[in-house]
C-alpha cells in the first residue's frame, strides 16, 4: 500500500522558509501563552485587576490569546504566499 | 429536572436528521474508491474543510461541556476555551503542512511517511483508537444528555440513536458525507451561538431572572452549642440534622415532605437557606427535594441575587452591550449552587447549597482549579498540566489531522487552517457571553452542568432551543463521524491493510473501513451509556492529553530531529499511551467515577499531559539514540 500524497501539487520551494517563520511565531505564542498560565498561578489576584474598558486582565489576556492566534495566522499566511509566489514562479514551478 | 418534549422541537430535530441522512446518501453514490472514503477525494475547497474543521472541533465538549462549565465555575470553564483555540497555533505553524504533505488517508501514513515500519503501523493505530474513543465517550454523552430536553427520552435512547445515526453516516459515505455534514453544522452552530448571545445581550440581566423562577426561602433559626433548636416558622418542624466539611444542614418536615436546609452564620444572625436536594432512600426510591420527579419540585437554578451597575445596585440591567455585560456580572453578586453528599439514616443525600459569590471572583480563575488562596502546588501543577494538554493536544487529535488530506495541497492545508482559527475563536468567545447567561437567568439544571446552552436557548423561546438543539445534536453527528472515520481508517487501512498484509482491493479496503466503522461505532455506543452523567469537556480534557502524550512528541520529533528512529517513534507512542492512562485512571476525579474516596487516589493530579508528554518526549530521544543503526530518513524527505 503505498503513503504517498492523496493529491499532486507540485515541488515547493519555499518549505524552509515556511518552517523557519512557522516556528519563530510558534515561539512567540508560546511565550506570550506561558506568560497566561503563569500570571494564573503565581498571581490569579493579578488576573481579577480591571485594565481595560472595564474589564479584568483575565478577560483581556482571554480574549487577546484567541485574538493573537488569528492575527499571527493571517501574518504566517501573507508571508508564506509572498514567499511561495517569489521562489516558486521564479523556478517556474507549478505551485 | 423533568423534561416535556415539545413537537416543534421534535419537528426540527427530525427535520436535521433526515437531513443529514440524505447527504449521506448523496456522497454515498459518488464514494466508489478508497482515496473517496478516507479524503473526500483530497479535493474539498479550503474554505468548506476550514468551516469543517470548525464543525469537528467544536464538538459537544465546546458547546455544551465548555458552556456548562462556565456557567457553574465562572472564568475557569473559559480556560478550556483559551487552550483548545491556542491549540490551532501549533496545528498552524508546526503540522498544517508537513500532515498534508506527508500524509495520505490517515494519520499513521504521514508518520510512517519515510520510515515504512511495522511498529509506526501497529503502535499509531492503536493510539488513534485509543484517543479517538476516548473523545467519542464525551461525545455520546453529550448526546444522551440532549435528546432528554428535546424528545423527552431517556439518556441510553440518545446515545444508541446518535450511534445508530453516524453508522449509517460513516458506512456509506465516510469522509466526503462527514465533511460537508461538519460544514453546514460548524456554520449553523457559529450563527445560532450569536443569536443566542444577541439574545442574551437584549434581555440583559435580571433579579429575579424570570416570573416562574423558584423563590428560595428563608426562615432565621436559634442554635444553641452548634445545633439548631428552634426555627422561627409555625409550618415546619426539625426532622433531622447533618454536618460535613462544607456546613451544617438541617432537614425540616412540612405536611410530611422533608426538605434540606443550610445553616448560614450572618453578622451575627442564623438562619436557614433552602437547598435542593436528591436523596436515594435505602428502600430504593428517589425523591427530589422530598417529592417524587413527577411533582417538579427539583427547581432550575441560576440569579443573580445584587445588580450592581455603574456602582448602583439595581433590579434589571436592560439591554447591554458585550463589554457591559461582562462588566455587569464583575460587579455584581451571583447564587451558584455547591454540592455535597452525605449518608442520612441509611439514605444517600445529594444536596446543593446556595453559594452567593462575587462577580469579581467569578470572572476570573480560582472557582474550579485551585490556583488561589486555597491552593496547594499540586493543584498548580494540576492546572499548569490541563493547560500544556490543551495547548498540544489539538495538533495530535487524528480525527483534526485527517482532516488535512481531504485539501488539494499544502497550501490549502493552511489557508483551511486559518478559516479555522477565526471561526473557531469566534466561538469560543461567545461561550463566554453563553455561559455567564446561563449562569443569570435560571435554567441550570444542577444535575447536568452540560445542558446550560440548549436551557438557555429555551429561555428565549422553544424555537431557538430546538434549533440549538437540534444543531447541538448535528455537532455530535458530526464530530463522532469524524471520529469514527479516523478509528475506521487505523483498523481497516493501518492495521489490516498495512500491518498485518492482507492484500486488500480498493473496494475491499472501502468495504473493511465500513465494517469497522460499524464495530467502533456500537463499541462506543456501549461506552456513551456507561459514563453518563460526567462533565463532556472534562472528558475530552483527558482526550487531549493522551493524544498530547502519544502523538505529539512523534509528529514534532518526526518532522525536526533528523536523528528519530522508528523505534523511538513507536516506544514514544507506547509510553505516552500508557502513562498518560495510568495517570487518569489513577487520578482523584476517576476514583470519584470509581464511587472510592478521591483523597485515596495514588496519584494527587487529574492531568496527566505535564508528565506524560516530557516522558513520551524523553523515550523518543533515548531509543533513537539507541538505534541509530536501524537508519533514519533523509533531511530532505522529513521536511519535504
Amino acid at each position: 500500500m503505498g503513503h504517498g500524497p492523496a493529491s499532486d501539487w507540485g515541488e515547493d520551494k519555499a518549505i524552509a522558509y515556511k518552517t523557519k517563520l512557522g516556528l519563530w511565531l510558534f515561539l512567540v505564542y508560546v511565550l506570550v501563552y506561558i506568560g497566561f498560565i503563569w500570571i494564573n498561578v503565581a498571581s490569579p489576584k493579578t488576573m481579577g485587576k480591571i485594565i481595560f474598558a472595564g474589564q479584568n486582565l483575565a478577560v483581556v489576556y482571554g480574549f487577546g490569546l484567541i485574538a493573537l492566534a488569528f492575527v499571527m495566522g493571517l501574518l504566517y499566511d501573507y508571508f508564506c504566499a509572498k514567499k511561495e509566489d517569489e521562489l516558486n514562479e521564479m523556478e517556474g514551478v507549478d505551485k | 429536572m423533568i423534561y416535556n418534549a415539545s413537537p416543534f422541537a421534535v419537528m426540527i430535530f427530525v427535520a436535521f436528521v433526515l437531513g443529514v441522512l440524505w447527504l449521506s446518501s448523496y456522497f454515498a453514490k459518488k464514494t466508489t474508491t478508497s482515496a473517496g472514503y478516507y479524503a473526500a477525494g483530497g479535493d474539498i475547497h479550503w474554505g468548506v474543510n476550514g468551516i469543517a474543521f470548525a464543525g469537528d472541533y467544536l464538538s459537544a465538549a465546546s458547546f455544551l461541556g465548555i458552556c456548562g462549565m462556565i456557567a457553574f465555575s465562572g472564568y475557569d470553564g473559559f480556560l478550556y476555551s483559551i487552550g483548545y483555540l491556542a491549540g490551532w497555533v501549533v496545528a498552524l505553524f508546526i503540522v498544517a503542512e508537513p500532515m498534508k504533505r506527508l500524509g495520505k488517508y490517515t494519520f499513521t501514513d504521514a508518520l510512517n511517511n519515510k520510515y515504512n515500519s511495522k511498529g509506526i503501523h501497529l503502535t499509531s493505530a492503536i493510539s488513534t483508537l485509543i484517543v479517538s474513543l476516548c473523545y467519542l465517550v464525551p461525545q455520546m454523552v453529550g448526546a444522551g444528555s440532549l435528546v432528554t430536553p428535546l424528545l423527552g427520552m431517556p439518556h441510553y435512547i440518545g446515545v444508541i440513536l446518535v450511534g445508530a445515526i453516524v453508522i449509517f453516516i460513516v458506512a456509506t459515505a465516510g469522509m466526503a458525507s462527514t465533511t460537508y455534514v461538519q460544514f453546514i453544522k460548524g456554520l449553523l452552530l457559529i450563527v445560532a451561538s450569536s443569536v443566542l448571545s444577541i439574545a442574551i445581550f437584549v434581555h440583559g440581566i435580571k433579579t429575579p431572572p424570570s416570573e416562574d423562577y423558584h423563590k428560595f426561602q428563608t426562615i432565621n433559626a436559634t442554635v444553641t452549642n452548634g445545633t439548631v433548636t428552634a426555627i422561627d416558622s409555625d409550618a415546619y418542624r426539625i426532622a433531622g440534622a447533618q454536618q460535613d466539611a462544607k456546613g451544617h444542614y438541617v432537614k425540616l418536615n412540612k405536611a410530611g415532605v422533608n426538605t434540606w436546609w443550610r445553616l448560614v452564620e450572618e453578622d451575627g444572625n442564623t438562619y436557614l437557606n433552602e437547598a435542593l436536594t436528591v436523596v436515594n432512600s435505602k428502600d430504593g426510591n428517589v425523591l427530589y427535594n422530598g417529592e417524587p420527579k413527577k411533582a417538579e419540585k427539583f427547581y432550575p437554578v441560576g440569579h443573580a441575587s445584587k445588580i450592581m451597575v455603574d456602582g448602583e445596585e439595581v433590579t434589571e440591567t436592560g439591554s447591554v452591550s458585550p463589554f457591559k455585560f461582562l462588566t455587569a456580572i464583575e460587579e455584581s453578586t451571583i447564587v451558584r449552587f455547591e454540592k455535597t453528599i452525605f449518608m442520612d439514616n441509611g439514605d444517600r443525600v445529594t444536596l446543593w447549597f446556595q453559594n452567593p459569590t462575587s462577580g469579581q471572583d467569578i470572572m476570573k480563575p480560582g472557582l474550579r482549579f485551585k490556583v488561589g488562596e486555597d491552593s496547594t502546588f499540586m493543584s498548580k501543577l494540576d492546572f499548569v498540566s490541563l493547560m500544556i494538554a490543551l495547548f498540544f493536544g489539538t495538533s495530535a487529535l487524528p480525527h483534526i489531522l485527517i482532516r488535512y488530506h481531504t485539501v488539494s495541497s499544502p497550501k490549502a492545508a493552511r489557508k483551511s487552517t486559518i478559516v479555522a482559527i477565526s471561526s473557531i475563536g469566534f466561538f469560543y468567545i461567545l461561550t463566554l457571553f453563553m455561559g455567564l447567561g446561563a449562569m443569570v437567568t435560571g435554567v441550570l439544571d444542577l444535575q447536568s452542568s452540560n445542558m446550560a446552552g440548549p436551557l438557555l436557548a429555551k429561555f428565549f423561546g422553544i424555537a431557538l432551543f430546538s434549533v440549538i438543539s437540534a444543531i447541538a445534536f448535528a455537532t455530535v453527528l458530526g464530530t463522532v463521524s469524524g471520529l469514527i472515520v479516523a478509528a475506521s481508517g487505523a483498523v481497516a487501512h493501518d492495521l489490516i491493510s498495512n500491518y498485518f498484509g492482507v492484500p486488500l482491493t480498493d473496494k475491499g479496503q472501502v468495504k473493511a473501513g465500513k465494517i469497522a466503522a460499524v464495530v467502533v461505532g456500537v463499541f462506543a455506543i456501549f461506552l456513551g451509556i456507561l459514563f453518563k452523567g460526567i462533565n463532556v469537556s472534562f472528558l475530552v480534557g483527558l482526550a487531549f492529553a493522551v493524544a498530547a502524550s502519544a502523538n505529539l512528541p512523534a509528529i514534532i520529533m518526526m518532522l525536526f530531529w533528523k536523528k528519530t528512529t522508528a523505534k523511538g517513534i513507536s516506544a514514544s507512542i507506547v509510553v505516552g499511551i500508557i502513562s498518560a492512562l495510568t495517570i487518569i485512571l489513577l487520578s482523584p476525579k476517576t476514583f470519584e467515577v470509581y464511587g472510592l474516596i478521591p483523597s485515596d487516589a495514588p496519584i494527587p493530579m487529574n492531568n496527566p499531559g505535564i508528565i506524560s508528554i516530557p516522558l513520551s518526549f524523553i523515550t523518543l530521544v533515548v531509543v533513537s539514540l539507541m538505534t541509530q543503526k536501524d537508519g533514519v530518513g533523509t533531511e530532505e524527505k522529513r521536511l519535504a
